[in-house]
């Protein structure tokens, strides 16, 4: 047997991994009856309907084929494509995500810069962050009257935190030597900013934004299912209340692929701004 | 009374000791630089050359006393004054050229872009640096290439005031040694102005005009200005033969391992000024001749 890299051993052990365990599941999910096996007394009481069963991995992998082989079909309010309503929900992680980079990011270097600013606004920041997004929802359907730009809000609050935090202690924690190499060669404001602050602290505040991605994902599902209308969120409860657990499934594996992209995307970038001493 | 190129004036530094008081580092410690002169200080941990390094690169600000170079007095960093660290002098996300043009494009900003690219390029060929360090990290560099490229930024801006601190204090003896001459190289062909803080006295004599030397702190103060009279230029192997050589470093032995003990403490002068001292053996070398001129 040719010797396999620790990663091809790695990628082998989770292929098959995945395999046992869909064997596992498809097993152990009782055969449901098929209803011409049936005797007549037992399709009058109902005991054809199928219980709301967990579908095989069988069924499942049959559903996501058939969605994504076409993901974005429009046949009406309620039955649009996965690709559609995965869409519907990046627009909105994305519109609230960056209207929170907008803000925190500059507000983290002022309180990373200023110890007033800092001291000043450590109080509402110690209160507002603990707040489950959600909570904001009334309050912000009550004041901007539109589901949507609620559920964008409701992404820009619960991104803002960890983005402000980040960035106020990676600009807070810019090693002094590199601040004062700038200032012996009378570097600006701005250029130093840009040449020695943001480099230097921009391990950190991509740190954050990856943290906010990853929350702002997580509670758009949760919004989603609240506001309702469109999005994977909405998509989840809408299956769910047709009963139709297959697509629950398939929807769910499919929020796991998209928030894992997503992370992906910020790994890239996190390592681009990586610096070693 | 003409001023030197720089001159240090009363300098003096207090920190509050944490219990109400004061700690005094070092008192009313006076002294002058010429220009083109490489200068050394030496004194122990503890006596604040690094404060008094901080104060004329503008870093820091003394609680008393004045700093005039070249007629002006000195407040605040500037490109006049160009430092390298003994670490972190270099920015770790920028390659190598980059960390010396941006500081090149701070003296020169009217510069164009290949300007400013063949001088840094000169200025890190001439420390022996070329073509494939010039797009490696600080990380990807040893200690001494670093502190190589450190030199080169300092030189590439010509500041009327180049400030080392130890800069090649944590590097091994052999590296060490090759950088001193490389230093010593680079200096040659200018009329740099350097001012330099060592704890190593070989080093010391290789490279300075002239050592400072200061007492043990608290109270501390440059308590004498040591000539080195051995013509340049040196090199290491033959400045040892040099009837001067073994007087000025037993001079310096004696006095960091005694005398800048016993001179310790306030002098109650409203000046101190270092005393000079002169060695002269090439004429008779059985006989030491020991000047003490006060400047």
């Amino acid at each position: 047997m040719t010797a396999l890299s620790l990663n091809q051993r790695a990628a082998l052990l989770s292929v098959i991994l995945l395999i046992v365990g869909l064997c596992i599941w498809e097993v152990t999910i009782p055969a449901q009856q098929a209803a011409g096996e049936l005797t007549e007394y037992e399709r009058l009481t109902g005991g054809g309907t199928p219980k709301a069963g967990v579908p095989p991995p069988s069924k499942v992998i049959e559903k996501a084929w058939e969605q994504l082989s076409d993901p974005f079909y429009d046949a009406g309010p309620n039955d649009k494509g996965i690709g559609i309503q995965i869409g519907y929900s990046i627009y909105r992680v994305l519109s609230g995500y960056l209207l929170a980079a907008l803000l925190a990011i500059p507000l983290g270097f002022l309180i990373g810069m200023s110890t007033i600013a800092y001291k000043a606004l450590n109080p509402f920041i110690q209160v507002l962050r603990p707040i489950s997004p959600l909570a904001w929802m009334p309050l912000a359907l009550f004041i901007i009257q539109d589901s949507e730009q609620s559920a964008i809000f409701v992404i820009f609050i619960c991104s803002i935190w960890p983005m402000l935090i980040n960035t106020a202690f990676g600009v807070a924690g810019v090693r002094k030597d590199w601040v004062n190499v700038a200032r012996t060669h009378e570097l600006g404001s701005l250029r130093t900013a840009f040449i020695v602050i943001l480099p230097a602290a921009a391990p950190t505040i991509v740190t954050g934004m990856r943290i906010s991605i990853g929350i702002a994902w997580l509670v758009i599902v949760a919004a989603e299912m609240l506001v309702g209308g469109t999005g994977i969120g909405y998509y989840v409860w809408n299956e769910w209340n047709n009963l139709d657990l297959t697509s629950v499934i398939f929807s769910i594996l499919m929020i796991g692929v998209v928030g894992m992209a997503l992370d992906a995307m910020f790994g890239v970038l996190q390592r681009y701004v990586a610096y070693s001493e | 009374m003409t001023h030197p190129y720089l001159s240090v004036e009363q300098l003096t530094q207090r920190y509050p000791n944490g219990s109400g008081g004061e700690m005094t580092v070092f008192e009313n410690a006076s002294f002058g630089v010429e220009k083109g002169e490489f200068v050394v200080i030496i004194g122990h941990s503890g006596c604040g050359k690094s404060t008094i390094m901080s104060i004329l690169a503008g870093l820091a600000e003394s609680t008393e006393g004045v700093v005039i170079m070249d007629g002006a007095e000195v407040s605040g960093p500037s490109l006049d004054r160009g430092v390298v660290f003994q670490n972190y002098s270099l920015l770790p996300w920028l390659t190598t050229l980059k960390n010396v043009t941006f500081a090149v494009e701070a003296r020169h900003p009217n510069w164009s872009k290949d300007q400013v690219l063949e001088h840094s390029k000169k200025h890190l060929e001439m420390v022996g640096l070329n073509g494939d360090v010039f797009n490696r990290k600080p990380s990807q560099l040893s200690g001494g290439m670093r502190q190589r490229v450190s030199i080169a930024r300092a030189f590439a801006i010509s500041p009327k005031l180049l400030l080392l601190d130890e800069p090649f204090g944590a590097l091994d003896a052999l590296t060490r040694g090759s950088i001193q001459d490389e230093l010593l190289k680079v200096w040659a062909g200018t009329d740099q102005t350097v001012f330099m803080i060592t704890h190593d006295i070989d080093e010391a004599i290789l490279l300075a005009d002239r050592i400072l030397l200061m007492t043990n702190g608290p109270y501390a103060r440059v308590a004498e200005s040591v000539y080195i009279t051995i013509p340049r230029p040196r090199n290491r192997t033959e400045i040892v033969e040099h009837p001067n050589y073994y007087a000025i470093r037993n001079h310096l032995v004696q006095f960091l391992g005694k005398r800048s003990k016993e001179l310790a403490g306030p002098t109650g002068l409203v000046e101190n000024r270092p005393e000079t001292v002169h060695f002269d053996n090439t004429a008779t070398i059985a006989k030491t001749k020991k000047s003490s001129v006060a400047v």
